[in-house]
């Protein structure tokens, strides 16, 4: 539905993180002096050891924290729905309806149901449930909420989607699938995607863009480029190409936890 | 689940002896759940006739179960009002604890300042036993049936109160993270996630609140005794204990007991059908 991407670093930005420095207390750095200059269609895997400082980064740019020092600045304007947020646990409301729970960042923002259903209908049949909406969570696998909470997210069709290790609880056979499902909605909607991992398989996979972390205090340590253009399959994941990306990246999670490679 | 199959098993498939007992084993039990109560309650009564006929104890002491029975008959029109009464102050007073216990639980989460001002208050009010405050209730309420309500009120509002509260509480961190991030308003925090996330916790307090009332009822009849609003089922099993009427205050207390297994049966039921659609407590375990 969009014309093909322009390569990495030549997009329009989006948003940018310069400098940004959060602390817990007085003394306890979460992140130290973190820039990244988010652009329109990146998928950006934060990659690195827990205690990095990747889930801070997200929280601080989904406005849920304020950075002690630093600014993160939207690049074009934007309102609540611009942004949509999965988290690692599906995070549904276990008294609504599938339908329901993909209506509400439509309905906090006061919207009907009835002005919205083509909408909320259209986000489901993207990930696939579009015969479970009337289901309520407790009927659906691990995999099915967390594709209900991905629609959830999309379902505004937001300009930057942020996730936070969303398929670390689940199985490979699982995750690979809605790794490949999620490529494809990302391409549909045209969005950016922040995702937060702490595989490097998942992140050579899924992103144009990896940004590895180090922590202690969490810091950006390098930021990689795979250069593969998508559409990527199944194929991607067997190729000796891959294997190249995730050794590089490997490499560089190495160096951030300061083992010799 | 069966960890072993190794195929789709057909509607003939053959069930195994572990299923086979299994089966077995659950009809016996949905069977027994019924029949054992039931096999208890006639033995009791057989053996309560029994050691009265046996003993020759006077029925000024112990009637046996069967002048219970004929006093319950005889007496129906009297008790059947007092239960009548003695139901309407309970229920009253049930309403008013919902009302109050769920409005304070609210008013309280959405006022930290509020909630530490008065909240300790709740807490002496509720430990406090409400027989000893009754008497300086009815001293300054005039009315009956006001009195009696107040006090009924009192024990029956804080278990709706305290679990409440807890309910309002226990919001799932990361939905309310999502809400933030959506921008919700406060009273949409409130309708759309508290409230329904409390749901579960607060039908648990009302299920306590609804014995607690009837306790109430009871106390508050017995220090209020029966002037202007006629006599519920305390006061004539009181009545009845001075006149020596030993199987009317046996008959009373059964209609006493059996109010409150409705109460709590009812309250059960409307706990369970708002549930039943998603809350694990609602739901049936597969195996």
């Amino acid at each position: 539905m969009t014309s093909p991407l322009p390569p990495v670093g030549q997009r329009p930005d989006l948003l940018r993180m310069e400098a940004v420095n959060k602390t817990f207390g007085s003394d306890i750095v979460a992140l130290d002096n973190m820039n990244l200059n988010v652009q329109s269609g990146d998928f950006i895997s934060l990659l690195g050891p827990s205690g990095c400082g990747k889930s801070t980064a997200l929280r601080l740019i989904s406005g849920l924290m304020q950075p002690t020092q630093g600014r993160i600045e939207w690049q074009v304007p934007h309102d609540p729905g611009d942004l949509g947020v999965v988290f690692q646990e599906p995070t549904l409301m276990p008294w609504a309806t599938v339908a329901q729970n993909v209506w509400l960042p439509f309905r906090l923002r006061g919207k009907s149901y009835a002005a919205v259903r083509d909408d909320v209908r259209e986000a489901l049949a993207l990930v696939g449930l579009d015969k479970f909406e009337d289901a309520y969570p407790r009927e659906l696998s691990g995999g099915m909420k967390m594709r209900v909470s991905i629609a959830r997210a999309m379902v505004t069709h937001p300009k930057l989607i942020l996730m936070d290790e969303p398929f670390a609880a689940l199985d490979e056979i699982t995750r690979f699938k809605l790794n490949n499902d999620l490529l494809q909605l990302k391409e549909k909607i045209g969005c950016t995607v922040i995702f937060v991992t702490h595989s490097v398989f998942e992140s050579v996979f899924l992103s144009d863009r990896i940004v590895v972390m180090a922590a202690r205090p969490g810091r950006v340590q390098a930021e990689l480029t795979v250069d593969t253009p998508y559409p990527r399959s199944e194929e991607f994941r067997t190729s000796s190409e891959y294997a190249q990306q995730c050794r590089a990246a490997s490499d560089a999670l190495q160096d951030a936890m300061g083992m010799p490679a | 689940m069966s960890v072993a199959s190794q195929g789709p098993a057909g509607p003939s498939a053959p069930i195994d002896a572990e299923e086979a007992s299994r089966a077995r084993r659950t009809r016996i039990e949905k069977i027994a759940r019924w029949t054992l109560p039931i096999i208890v309650m006639l033995a009791t009564l057989y053996f309560w006739d029994r050691i009265v006929v046996w003993n020759e104890i006077p029925h000024y002491i112990l009637p046996g179960p069967g002048r219970v029975w004929e006093s319950l008959v005889t007496d129906w029109a009297m008790l059947w009002d007092a239960a009548m009464l003695t139901g309407k102050i309970t229920l009253m007073a049930l309403v008013l604890a919902v009302l109050g216990g769920a409005g304070l639980a609210i008013l309280f989460n959405q006022s930290k300042m509020v909630e530490m001002s008065l909240y300790p208050y709740a807490v002496i009010l509720q430990v406090t036993p409400v027989v000893s405050v009754a008497p300086l209730i009815f001293i300054y309420v005039s009315s009956k049936t006001v009195g009696m309500l107040l006090c009924a009120w009192i024990v029956a509002f804080f278990p709706v109160l305290s679990s409440t509260t807890l309910g309002l509480n226990s919001v799932d961190h990361n939905l309310r993270d999502l809400y933030r991030i959506y921008g919700a308003s406060r009273w949409q925090r409130l309708w759309l996630l508290q409230i329904p996330s409390a749901l579960p916790y607060f039908l648990g307090g009302l299920k306590i609140a609804g014995g607690l009332s009837l306790i109430g009822a009871v106390v508050a009849e017995l220090v209020a005794g029966t002037g202007g609003v006629g006599a519920g089922l305390a006061f004539r099993i009181q009545e009845a204990g001075y006149r020596l009427n030993i199987s009317r205050m046996f008959a009373a207390l059964g209609l006493v007991a059996l109010m409150g297994v409705v109460i709590f049966s009812a309250l059960s039921f409307f706990s369970h059908i708002m549930l039943r659609k998603w809350h694990e407590s609602a739901l049936k375990r597969e195996n």
